[in-house]
């Protein structure tokens, strides 16, 4: 029996997670009554669960390691469904319509809390969409990049509470500070790579943070600014109820936008100087592609996602204070690209709502989250490296008859 | 004959070892010369200066551009030198392994194409038309060197052979007037290296390109070079044709010892 080994050595580390766990999950020490509790129901529970856990992941690693692709034929049928359903025309329109409808319906069907949350959700989509400009296509490890995302609040906060201006102006000039912010940073870090670029962006994050905890005068430290107002429509006065509507609509606009434009400069010449930069930086730019001005551009154009999503975020909830701009925010951010899927815009998507709206439906189970979390991204990286929708290179058809003709014509048609 | 490439007293030293020493050079139009000696002898850093990614301690590089017959290119940018016409490709290879074969190609019009941001964004006619003309030069070169089967295939799929034509086809997108090719038949069967040699005469002969290329396979080089260069410890000890260098006793001593 094959499986007995497999048993045996499932047991064993299900002995040593008992072991290890017996004195925070069984023992417990009652400091008023002076008594000690020993619930031995826990051990049970985790020797089982161990025990399970452990069979299940060595059946999925042998069967990895065998090379049959059984865990993968679910993926190849969604990928054929998808691939269907964009071949037939009017499965398309419907899919199209049947979307377009549940997102200008959604918010008059649900709660405020749940727009608000879905809103939360729109705003990661468009920060992870902006960091896979960075570091999914240009390959420009940035763990820095919630600080654009400060740069865009507080450019809005500050700009209101001196000069009272509002939200519409303040969107392109935070956009703007923060693209030029990008560029700033780009700048020290034109001739660094890998980890030494990590570093020096955390370190980035950290001093824009440090300058809004500590700049009292100027950011209002760490006590923030409340009082922002919300978008406004015309003039016209909006209940909380309304306020909250408005700024999702606001969103599932700027998402398109984003969503439009990330797209476009992916399939384009500048899109391409990105990838080649991230595939090979040596031979990129003996092709005779400039290195500064490619990273700097990828670092402006990532920026400027972050700027405007910040500008957002500070209308949203009307106080923005340092608080809200931690390492974790960047890393929450870099987690969704790396989840979805590096430079794929629908894996970055599927990845943001995952990450920030499971957390919200999984309220009960908050002090696993990171946990949870945790232990879901190192499945990840084991079984799917490449994220969850890997990016689709885009495919070229030619036609014609084959002749030498300059005017030889082709298709951009994407056929996977 | 008028030059296109002229390296004259080209020294490049990294701290205390003088890599590439007191180094003449010059290439004619259309030509094709070897670059031979044994290992590290300084070849690939002479090439590493010429195309800009090492800055040479002292000496002049002269290219013949469209413009300027005497451009000097000492302490321009990789991408400047290539721009001016000219292209490279690597000992180890380097295509953009998870990019397909026709995007590899594309990289290479990078530099002769002008779109910018906004014309991506908007996508308006005139980036339109230059993205057709992009893939369908790219297309054309791909032809030209016969991998026109893997267009959509990802780079790093390719059989190793292909892989060498493929640095060899995304140098020529760039549409250079002078190609280096820095052991463009390591690691290559009798076969292969045939139709490389062939390819290379092929593009030389058709777009008038000169060649200059580091080799270690003697037959190739013997058959397929009107001129070889020959280096050992940075200097050029002889340059002259294929026959001549065979009899060079300076060459046979720097090849196979003091003893013979």
């Amino acid at each position: 029996m094959k499986y007995l080994d497999e048993i045996k050595q499932s047991a064993l580390i299900a002995l040593w997670f008992l072991f290890l766990t017996f004195p925070i999950m069984v023992v417990r020490v009652n400091t008023i009554e002076h008594t000690v509790q020993w619930r031995w129901l826990n051990m049970l529970y985790i020797g089982a669960g161990s025990f399970l856990l452990s069979f299940l992941w060595r059946q999925l690693m042998i069967q990895r390691l065998s090379g049959s692709k059984k865990t993968s034929v679910v993926s190849i049928r969604i990928g054929n469904l998808i691939k269907g359903i964009g071949h037939n025309r009017w499965a398309t329109r419907f899919c199209l319509l049947f979307a377009i409808l549940t997102v200008v319906v959604f918010p008059f069907l649900f709660s405020s809390y749940q727009i608000n949350i879905v809103t939360n959700a729109l705003l990661y989509v468009v920060l992870g969409l902006g960091l896979n400009i960075v570091v999914g296509l240009a390959g420009l490890l940035n763990l820095g990049y919630v600080a654009f995302y400060a740069v865009g609040a507080y450019s809005y906060a500050l700009l209101n509470y001196h000069y009272g201006i509002n939200f519409w102006t303040a969107l392109p000039i935070g956009a703007l500070l923060a693209a030029l912010f990008g560029i700033l940073l780009a700048f020290p870090v034109l001739r660094l790579r890998g980890d030494y670029l990590a570093i020096v962006t955390l370190g980035f994050g950290e001093i824009i943070r440090l300058i809004l905890e500590n700049c009292n005068t100027f950011t209002f430290g760490p006590s923030g600014i409340a009082h922002i107002p919300r978008p406004g429509f015309f003039g016209i006065p909006m209940d909380l109820a309304k306020a909250s509507i408005y700024v999702y609509y606001i969103m599932i606009i700027l998402c398109l936008i984003t969503i439009f434009v990330v797209g476009r400069l992916r399939n384009s010449r500048i899109g391409r100087a990105w990838i080649a930069l991230r595939e090979d930086e040596i031979a990129c730019q003996a092709m005779g592609i400039d290195k500064t001005k490619t990273k700097l551009t990828a670092f402006a154009l990532g920026a400027t996602w972050a700027g405007m999503a910040g500008v957002i975020f500070a209308a949203k909830t009307t106080f923005i204070n340092p608080a809200s701009f931690t390492f974790l925010e960047s890393a929450m951010i870099l987690s969704i690209v790396v989840l979805g899927g590096m430079g794929s815009t629908i894996g970055v998507i599927l990845a943001a709502f995952l990450l920030i709206l499971l957390p919200e439906y999984f309220r009960t189970f908050t002090e696993y989250r990171m946990l949870l979390f945790g232990m879901t991204m190192v499945l990840m990286m084991l079984f799917r490296p490449e994220g969850i929708i890997a990016n689709i290179r885009q495919r070229y058809e030619f036609l014609g008859n084959g002749q030498e003709s300059a005017k030889q014509s082709y298709t951009g048609i994407r056929t996977s | 004959m008028n030059s296109i490439l002229q390296v004259n007293q080209l020294t490049m030293d990294f701290g205390g070892i003088r890599a590439v020493d007191r180094m003449d050079l010059s290439i004619g139009q259309g030509e094709i010369v070897a670059l031979i000696g044994p290992n590290g002898a300084g070849k690939t850093t002479l090439f590493n200066c010429i195309t800009g990614f090492y800055r040479p301690t002292s000496g002049t590089i002269l290219l013949n551009t469209q413009r300027d017959s005497n451009k000097m290119i000492v302490g321009l940018k990789i991408n400047r030198i290539t721009e001016l016409g000219m292209a490279r490709t690597f000992q180890n290879i380097r295509l953009f392994p998870y990019m397909t074969v026709l995007e590899n190609v594309m990289i290479g019009r990078h530099c002769r194409t002008k779109a910018g941001i906004l014309g991506a964004i908007l996508r308006d006619s005139k980036t339109i038309k230059e993205e057709n003309d992009t893939v369908t030069v790219s297309y054309h070169v791909l032809k030209r060197i016969g991998l026109e089967e893997y267009a959509n295939q990802l780079a790093c799929n390719l059989p190793y052979g292909a892989q060498r034509r493929l640095e060899i086809a995304r140098a020529m997108a760039t549409k250079p007037r002078m190609l280096l090719l820095d052991e463009p038949a390591a690691g290559m069967n009798p076969q292969e290296t045939k139709d490389l040699e062939n390819l290379l005469l092929r593009i030389r002969n058709e777009d008038n390109i000169s060649i200059l290329l580091i080799e270690h396979d003697m037959k190739l080089i013997m058959s397929l070079s009107e001129r070889v260069v020959v280096m050992d410890y940075g200097k050029k000890i002889a340059d002259g044709t294929p026959s001549e260098i065979r009899k060079n006793p300076q060459v046979i001593k720097a090849y196979l010892g003091e003893t013979y």
